[in-house]
């Protein structure tokens, strides 16, 4: 076979190097345009559900199971890991504050983390882990064997009936369990702090009662609300968008998860930005200390 | 290949006034074509079967139909209404004069027997619950289940039972139009009759309008008055018709053309070699 010369060589290459160059652009094109398709899908999903959530109570046979599972069946977990993480805060925290001589001040740390920040993240991370999943494959399963279909067939709208009562419970039930989820934080600091670490009592709450605000506490169940509905939104769109057979109700229930965590956290950073905007306009003259 | 319309004039060329209008639809989902430019009238009254190899459209048509799929292309007309155009609540007014029936019954899991088969009652009636339990015990009984199913869940029934809790749950509230989709599939030979007799018995107790997707040659032979056949939008030429046959069930075995005779007498023929070139087409 004769051998070709090199010039022809690199003829040959470029119309396969222009193939490929082509498909990838087109790739990227059409990823571009699946997600903002995408996006205008979840806009439409999320205006829809918001104009059956105004103008329309839903009944109640559909709202009370919907408040079970969000709220009497996930205190314990919130509850739990609250009470954890209070203190795992004094543990990680004791050691520094000692060293400068400190450790009665680490009431305000824990405290003033737990209800402005860590209480609210947690209890919204434990409800998109345990209740959007659950959501999202819910709705996934319904879809996938054309329980959604049935309900239009039957002239009743999925969106006011699935989807309103859910965003309703976590809207609802966040504060609910962010509240329980500080408390249990508190707790937790407390004791660790009070009996393992013998750090005075007296002097462990009244550097909390200096530190922590009302604005704190309004401002972690504040952001909760946000939560709440970005974990009920995103894992209702998730399983009722969700693709056929076993695989597709499994990848909506983990994308329900991932991207309401990801929101979640992105919205934690704009609302605290913009709370603190808030705190300023309201309060020129006092600082938030810590 | 000569289509078999001219062999088998159209049933739906008749003088009676039509109920579902389909005029020149389409459905496409991103670039798949399921349904091609596809014309099609059903009289009130008609039992008809749709017929077809699997992926050929029918179910997405009888859900094009009820305005489950809105076409890319085209109307559908119900009642001289065209769906596409109707406000939510009057769409949803218009459902209920639909009954369907799933091709796995579509029952809600979290829910009873009875609270399935009474859930359009409570949707749309306002009715007692004593009356609520009478309509469904009656329901039950005429699908020939009985009353201590009510309080079990789909999950413990089998499918026939399901199949047959699907069809009391469409009846519920006297619709005018029943789409039954693939109502024998995974059934034995036995329970598919049961079901196809419920058909028959359906239509002649309440006069009511009935769609049925099957590839069941037993069924389509017995229940309906009229059997249209659809081909897959994919294997057609371009100015080919979708609808490859449209008549009495009885002329079935009277066409010529090979796609129907292959799908009617369930012989693959050369299936197995146009699907292997297909493939290779595809990938090239």
């Amino acid at each position: 076979m004769a051998t070709l010369p090199s010039s022809d060589t690199t003829r040959d290459l470029s119309p396969g190097f222009i193939v490929a160059l082509t498909d990838w652009i087109a790739d990227w094109g059409r990823v571009t345009i699946d997600s903002i398709a995408d996006l205008g899908r979840f806009t439409m999903f999320v205006l829809e559900t918001l104009r059956w959530m105004l103008f329309r109570v839903p009944k109640p046979e559909t709202l009370w199971p919907a408040f079970y599972q969000v709220g009497v069946l996930s205190l314990p977990v919130v509850a739990l890991t609250g009470t954890f993480i209070g203190m795992v805060l004094a543990v990680h925290s004791y050691g520094q504050f000692e060293a400068m001589n400190l450790e009665t001040r680490l009431g305000a740390v824990i405290n003033k983390s737990l209800v402005s920040e860590l209480g609210p993240v947690l209890a919204a991370t434990m409800l998109a882990g345990r209740v959007g999943s659950a959501m999202a494959a819910e709705l996934g399963t319904m879809r996938v064997t054309e329980q959604i279909d049935a309900l239009t067939s039957m002239g009743a709208n999925p969106i006011y009936y699935l989807v309103v009562p859910r965003l309703l419970a976590c809207l609802l039930l966040i504060p609910v369990l962010t509240i329980m989820a500080d408390f249990m934080g508190v707790f937790g600091g407390h004791s660790f702090s009070v009996y393992v670490f013998n750090i005075d009592m007296h002097h462990y709450w009244s550097n909390s009662a200096e530190y922590v605000m009302n604005f704190d506490i309004f401002s972690g169940l504040a952001k909760s609300l946000f939560f709440g509905a970005t974990i009920a939104l995103v894992a209702c769109y998730q399983g009722f968008y969700c693709g056929a057979g076993a695989e597709g109700v499994g990848r909506a229930a983990t994308a329900s998860f991932v991207y309401s965590f990801v929101i979640i956290l992105i919205l934690d950073l704009v609302l605290n930005l913009q709370l603190e905007a808030l705190y300023r306009t309201l309060w020129p003259d006092q600082a938030r200390l810590l | 290949m000569p289509p078999t319309q001219d062999a088998t004039p159209s049933m739906s060329q008749t003088t009676e006034e039509h109920l579902i209008e389909l005029n020149d639809v389409s459905v496409q989902f991103g670039r798949q074509t399921v349904l091609r430019s596809l014309s099609l009238s059903i009289p009130a009254g008609q039992t008809v079967a749709i017929i077809g190899e699997s992926g050929c459209g029918k179910t997405v048509l009888m859900k094009t139909i009820i305005g489950l799929v809105n076409p890319s292309k085209g109307h559908v007309r119900f009642d001289g209404q065209h769906l596409r155009q109707l406000d939510e609540q009057e769409l949803a007014r218009q459902h209920i004069r639909f009954g369907y029936v799933f091709q796995n019954a579509a029952l809600f899991d979290s829910m009873t027997i009875g609270q399935n088969v009474a859930f359009p009652l409570r949707q749309h009636a306002a009715l007692t619950s004593a009356q609520i339990d009478e309509i469904i015990t009656a329901r039950l009984f005429e699908v020939g289940l009985p009353k201590s199913v009510i309080r079990k869940k789909p999950a413990e029934l089998s499918g026939g039972m399901r199949k047959r809790v699907g069809l009391a749950r469409a009846l519920v509230l006297n619709p005018e139009v029943i789409l039954y989709d693939e109502p024998t599939t995974g059934l034995d030979p036995i329970m598919s009759d049961v079901i196809n007799e419920l058909i028959l018995r359906t239509r002649h107790h309440y006069t009511v309008t009935s769609i049925i997707v099957t590839h069941d040659m037993m069924t389509t032979r017995k229940v309906p008055d009229r059997v249209i056949m659809l081909y897959p939008a994919a294997r057609l030429d371009p100015d080919e018709p979708q609808i490859i046959f449209d008549g009495r069930p009885d002329q079935l075995d009277e066409v010529r053309d090979r796609r129907v005779r292959q799908f009617v007498n369930g012989e693959a023929g050369q299936r197995l070699m146009e699907m292997r070139q297909e493939y290779e087409e595809s990938a090239v």
